[in-house]
């Protein structure tokens, strides 16, 4: 156990390398200049190169990676090129928003979908089956940009109950940090509820054909205590598995959602770096994103421990 | 025996059962009125072959029929209450503890996710109560200890997967017993269990029942296990009840055909004659000193290491049948596995035809591939459901060049040696019955016209009866072919039915060697002669 442990946590680091080197090449690699963005257009070629001069960015690439990954590994991420500011400072002031968001979008997920599928399972073949799988189709089909606006436009603009964008730290109090939460919540969460509702039925459908379901019957135990005690922590596995694709799916889906519902997180910092051809930050951003990758992945393989005996690391 | 004794008042009785199947099945009825009884401190069997409505009528009595599936007709009246006017609660409170079931598979029976003293503890919660936790983890180690599970206390805290297949059934009969049912019914218990374990099995179920004074209805294809437990015998074939008497008429005097027909198929544990020697010649396949360890040997080192295999040689001559008998972990799949190399050895030779493939790369092997093949155990997972038994069969012929016209060919002749229909070709496993499937893998194995045919238990998933078919199969085409045959099992019987020589293995070892009929007449390790003990015989000799 503690060996898997050490094992996984040294496994992360050639992978996080393989990352920043890819993510360093990609975007030299990319059309756009950032000392000509930064220059503005009506700037002479000579300011241009005078910019790139001061920036670094007129080395060979081997030069400039190698700068940067000794920086890294001292655990300096680098400044912004346009606004100059460390970009730890950056990300630090833009994780909380996002990390809020992400939060409230897989509980609120998991708390809908895993009885929905569960529900589903056990009425298989019936109209609550059939509602469930029509709702799951319909959650995979919806791009999120447009359950954004929609939700917008009904429950901020027409009902006005709720704020139509911006964000409020729980700090300030718990109702406006909520209420800013729920609308892109709802957003992104329906395709996480979809996701993981579909894995749930298909998963303790298949542990409800079980021989030890047909054992449990014939100890003469009520059909709610097969489904708690039999079928629930045996169909876990896959479910958990599918929630932890989810988390890191998730970080794809705030760059969209931040931006429908104006949030300050770091899907909308993701953005504007990189329409900014900002590398640094860009570069520790998804850095960030890789790691947070790894460790969800681990923290899943570990959670499997507490379902299945069988299991051992 | 029980037979002329006055009897009390039955546990269960059914009468006029009927219990119809869907529409399109390939009968109106899975069970047609059925009648049968089983008196206390009784043991009935239920015999028939797959198909025959034995497992229906458990599931009947139990009330776990499938959806699909209720009875039209009769009734079960267990202590005089009939189960099917009963509704779902009293039904609930039934089962469990005025009948308890044994089911077939340990393995897939318990919940792998639950310790298995809570899951007996379990079914004295939902039914007595047993005046709270600690009494009922009393009585739960009293259970254990009554089915003769070493050190219950922490057995009670192990979980499935760290039982063996014979302690498992053990966990589900104290589990059966745990409300002191009055009727326990047992579904082919001891089906999936090696020999010696089954030995065990029996012994347990025949103490627990003459001490505790249940009933038992008893679910056996298998006329070896009758002789052994039974008191009373019920015979059933498609649905129907044919024949019903004491253990000791049906066995000596068993009036109807397809009773003669299944005692008939119970395998001798007597060779026949062995078959005529050919001249020595060089083996086809030489195994020496082959080792197979697991484990140990991770990323970080360290682990446990287990020695599956631990220098095995062996030789096998053309047109050979050498028979490879052991249990369950003695070492006899990896065997198998190692030398159709579907797992690397650790160390040693394998040698086909001079050629020494043991530690051969994976790439290497291609040309060898060909010449071991394989029959499996399971024939209703090893072959591909969604290809016809056609493209299962020529696949691997075309793999090697033959032109699917010739490999088709082939494969029509080949169904036609195994006495299937030609037809058979453009159909899909589900249309085949256990057996017959086993003859289309036994067509696909040797399609590639291999120099050495492995079956690694090929017929101990088929009721006996198939059983016997398929070894008369093996018999006629191991002439006609010349094959030589590496035939794995944990039977005895059928290994002396059909192996010329023996090799016995327990722990990764060989531990007796020889010829069959000289390993029957005397065997000298204590291991052979404690299989020989436990292999199930007739106990009555029949013409």
């Amino acid at each position: 156990m503690g060996r898997f442990l050490a094992g996984r946590l040294a496994a992360t680091l050639p992978v996080m390398g393989v990352v920043a080197v890819i993510v360093f090449l990609l975007l030299r690699l990319a059309p756009g200049d950032p000392a000509a963005i930064l220059a503005g257009d009506a700037a002479s070629p000579d300011q241009i190169a005078a910019i790139r001069a001061r920036l670094g960015l007129d080395q060979p690439i081997l030069t400039q990676f190698l700068s940067w990954i000794g920086r890294l590994l001292h655990g300096d991420l680098g400044a912004s090129i346009i606004s100059n500011q460390p970009v730890a400072k950056l990300i630090l002031e833009r994780i909380e928003p996002t990390l809020a968001l992400a939060t409230t979008t897989i509980v609120f997920a998991v708390l809908v979908a895993v009885p929905l599928g569960v529900l589903a399972a056990w009425w298989h073949g019936t109209w609550v089956d059939r509602a469930v799988m029509a709702v799951s189709v319909l959650g995979f089909s919806v791009p999120v940009f447009v359950l954004g606006y929609l939700l917008i436009f009904g429950f901020a603009m027409q009902l006005r109950l709720l704020p139509v964008q911006g964000y409020v730290s729980i700090t300030e109090g718990v109702w406006p940090f909520l209420s800013r939460l729920i609308l892109p919540t709802l957003t992104l969460s329906v395709i996480y509820i979809a996701l993981i509702a579909r894995t749930t039925r298909s998963s303790v459908l298949e542990v409800l054909g079980e021989d030890y379901i047909r054992t449990a019957r014939a100890k003469g135990i009520g059909e709610t205590q097969v489904l708690w005690r039999h079928a629930l922590r045996n169909a876990a596995v896959p479910v958990i598995s599918v929630i932890g694709l989810g988390i890191a799916l998730l970080i794809s889906g705030v760059v969209v959602t931040e931006s429908v519902f104006n949030l300050p997180g770091l899907g909308r910092l993701t953005v504007d770096s990189v329409l900014a051809r900002d590398y640094p930050v860009i570069q520790g951003v998804i850095l960030l994103f890789s790691a947070l990758y790894v460790v969800v992945n681990l923290a899943i393989d570990l959670s499997y421990l507490l379902f299945d005996p069988r299991i051992r690391y | 025996m029980i037979g002329a004794s006055v009897r009390s008042e039955p546990v269960l009785s059914i009468t006029g059962l009927t219990v119809p199947l869907p529409r399109g099945a390939d009968r109106a009825n899975a069970i047609e009125g059925l009648s049968l009884s089983v008196g206390p401190n009784e043991i009935v069997c239920v015999v028939g072959e797959s198909g025959s409505g034995k497992s229906i009528t458990a599931s009947a009595v139990m009330g776990l029929l499938p959806p699909n599936l209720s009875p039209s007709a009769g009734q079960i009246l267990l202590q005089g209450e009939d189960v099917l006017k009963v509704g779902p609660a009293r039904l609930r409170a039934l089962r469990g503890s005025r009948m308890a079931m044994v089911f077939q598979e340990p393995m897939t029976a318990l919940n792998p996710v639950l310790k298995v003293g809570d899951q007996i503890a379990e079914m004295l919660e939902a039914h007595s109560g047993r005046g709270g936790r600690e009494a009922r983890r009393r009585r739960v180690l009293d259970l254990l200890g009554d089915v003769h599970l070493p050190d219950p206390p922490s057995l009670a805290k192990a979980y499935p997967h760290q039982l063996s297949g014979g302690q498992r059934q053990r966990v589900m009969i104290a589990m059966a017993l745990a409300n002191d049912p009055a009727l326990i019914i047992a579904d082919e218990p001891t089906t999936a269990l090696d020999v010696t374990t089954q030995a065990q099995i029996l012994k347990l179920l025949k103490e627990l029942q003459a001490r505790r004074n249940a009933g038992i209805l008893f679910i056996t294809h298998d006329f070896g296990v009758v002789s052994q437990i039974a008191d009373r015998v019920v015979v059933m074939q498609k649905g129907r009840l044919v024949e019903e008497g004491s253990a000791e008429d049906v066995l000596t005097r068993p009036r109807d055909p397809y009773t003669r027909m299944l005692i008939a198929a119970v395998p001798r544990a007597e060779p026949p004659p062995p078959r005529p020697r050919r001249q020595p010649s060089a083996p086809i396949l030489a195994v020496r000193d082959l080792t197979k360890t697991y484990g140990g040997r991770g990323l970080f080192g360290g682990g446990r290491a287990v020695t599956a295999l631990d220098s095995v040689s062996l030789a096998l001559q053309p047109g050979e049948t050498l028979g490879i008998v052991g249990e369950s972990g003695s070492g006899k799949s990896t065997l198998a596995r190692c030398v159709a190399r579907f797992v690397d050895p650790s160390a040693g030779h394998i040698r086909i035809g001079g050629d020494d493939i043991a530690l051969l790369p994976t790439r290497e092997l291609r040309p060898y591939r060909r010449r071991v093949q394989m029959v499996f155990q399971d024939p209703y997972r090893s072959l591909n459901p969604r290809r016809t038994v056609g493209q299962s069969i020529i696949e691997g012929p075309m793999n090697y060049g033959l032109s699917k016209e010739a490999a088709w060919a082939r494969a029509t002749r080949l169904l036609d040696l195994v006495h299937l229909d030609a037809g058979a070709l453009d159909r899909y496993p589900h249309e085949f019955s256990g057996g017959q499937r086993q003859r289309i893998a036994i067509a696909r194995a040797l399609a590639m016209e291999p120099d050495v045919l492995i079956a690694d238990e090929a017929v101990s998933a088929l009721d006996v009866s198939v059983q016997r078919q398929v070894l008369e199969l093996l018999e006629d085409i191991r002439e006609r072919l010349n094959l030589s045959i590496l035939f794995i099992t944990h039977d005895l019987r059928v290994a002396a039915r059909l192996c010329d020589r023996l090799v016995v293995m327990l722990g990764g070892r060989i531990v007796e060697e020889g010829a069959t009929a000289a390993l029957f007449a005397n065997p000298r390790h204590a291991y052979t002669q404690a299989l020989f003990a436990a292999a199930p015989k007739l106990r009555v000799a029949q013409e």
